[in-house]
């Protein structure tokens, strides 16, 4: 066990635990998207979990680091907020925000996110920058919303890590990237349609079953 | 998605290919560290990756082929559509993207009725864009097959799609009098 003191408050945890999760279960929210319990190497890809760390020079992503004994972690200072802030307006300036029509109105990640940091949902000083297509059918049991999805990986996580399937993955690169898959309702095991793990930890509602079980 | 050219059946020609890689995967071996080269060596021989190939791939090293195809997409040198007989390359370089290249390229997407990247089902045409084939003072410029076509306009691609294929179907006479002769 290691003790460390997150803004003022004194907490136990097991040595090797990583900070984001520490924060997590000892009632300390840190804002976070990509991150799922119990993984091993967080992608530290949402760029929202930044916490200061007395003895580093900047924030640093909670979730790529192991407590350490008598770490002193700071959650809310004005650099984090700032640094917290402008990802969430990158993750939009490449979202469709239209709220009203997506299934995701109310449980969403980034309303959430926004609703913290009491942030408007909007890119502000970033272009919007969204692709052409609105939603992607060719996958059998699945349909994509592209401008929704904010890369995140959590399904491609769910998808290797913990169904053992790997039917989606990232696919291709840069502005362009999608979640992908490869294959045809002949190749794609029916486990698939079964499983829909990856919707499930959607937190924008990119990935949808095309029918309810 | 990325096209993949799904709706072009592999030749005769490329599955014989397709099947003498086989001996060469044994060879090069089962760690997936190896599937970059694979697919390089693939590419080489068919000249673009086609829906099998990926299928083969992900055999070869127990991934998934949905991994294969993650990779594939990231790098641009892999290709999933055949090149046409006659390849479109449409210059975009800064000269010829002033000089408006990419009216150019939707111009040849829309009366080849393709996008970027893909094949006509005849596979006689493929159009792609390149960055600069070295001849700015021309600009735009239009790469068809080995010939550069200089100052390109709207009016030239219909010109030239339609010259290309009368050509075709006069090679195709003449082969079928000649087959007809013998």
């Amino acid at each position: 066990m290691v003790t460390l003191l997150i803004d003022d408050k004194k907490i136990d945890v097991k040595e090797g635990t990583n900070l984001l999760r520490a924060c997590l279960e000892n009632d300390i929210y840190i804002p976070n998207l990509c991150y799922i319990k119990g993984m091993q190497n967080p992608p530290a890809s949402c760029r929202l979990c930044f916490v200061e760390i007395e003895g580093e020079d900047h924030p640093i992503a909670s979730c790529t680091v192991r407590v350490r004994d008598d770490m002193l972690v700071h959650t809310d200072t004005p650099r984090v907020r700032r640094l917290q802030k402008t990802a969430l307006q990158l993750l939009l300036s490449v979202h469709d925000v239209d709220c009203k029509n997506c299934p995701a109105n109310r449980k969403c990640g980034l309303q959430d996110m926004a609703r913290f940091l009491k942030t408007a949902l909007k890119s502000n000083r970033f272009d919007l920058f969204l692709k052409k297509n609105q939603v992607d059918q060719s996958h059998p049991f699945l349909d994509y919303y592209p401008n929704r999805c904010v890369l995140c990986g959590r399904c491609v996580y769910v998808c290797r890590d913990q169904q053992k399937l790997t039917e989606l993955t990232f696919a291709q690169r840069g502005f362009n990237t999608v979640i992908g898959f490869f294959g045809n309702s002949q190749t794609i095991p029916p486990s698939c349609d079964r499983c829909r793990a990856c919707a499930e930890v959607c937190p924008v509602a990119a990935l949808l079953p095309k029918r309810e079980i | 998605m990325k096209d993949l050219g799904m709706n072009l059946a592999l030749s005769a020609e490329e599955k014989s290919l397709l099947e003498l890689i086989t001996p060469e995967l044994v060879k090069i071996g089962k760690d997936r560290s190896k599937l970059i080269p694979i697919l390089q060596l693939i590419q080489e021989k068919l000249a673009y990756l086609p829906g099998e190939a990926i299928h083969m791939v992900a055999d070869h090293l127990s991934i998934s082929p949905s991994e294969v195809y993650g990779v594939a997409t990231f790098y641009n040198q892999f290709r999933f559509n055949p090149p046409g007989r006659n390849p479109v390359k449409v210059c975009l370089g800064t000269a010829c993207h002033v000089k408006g290249g990419d009216i150019i390229l939707e111009n040849f997407e829309r009366k080849l009725d393709i996008k970027e990247g893909q094949t006509t089902p005849d596979r006689e045409f493929s159009i792609e864009r390149v960055a600069c084939v070295g001849c700015c003072a021309l600009a735009p410029v239009t790469v068809v097959g080995q010939t550069v076509h200089g100052h390109m306009q709207p009016s030239k691609v219909e010109g030239l799609v339609l010259r290309a294929r009368i050509e075709r179907e006069k090679q195709q006479r003449e082969k079928q009098k000649n087959e007809s002769s013998e």
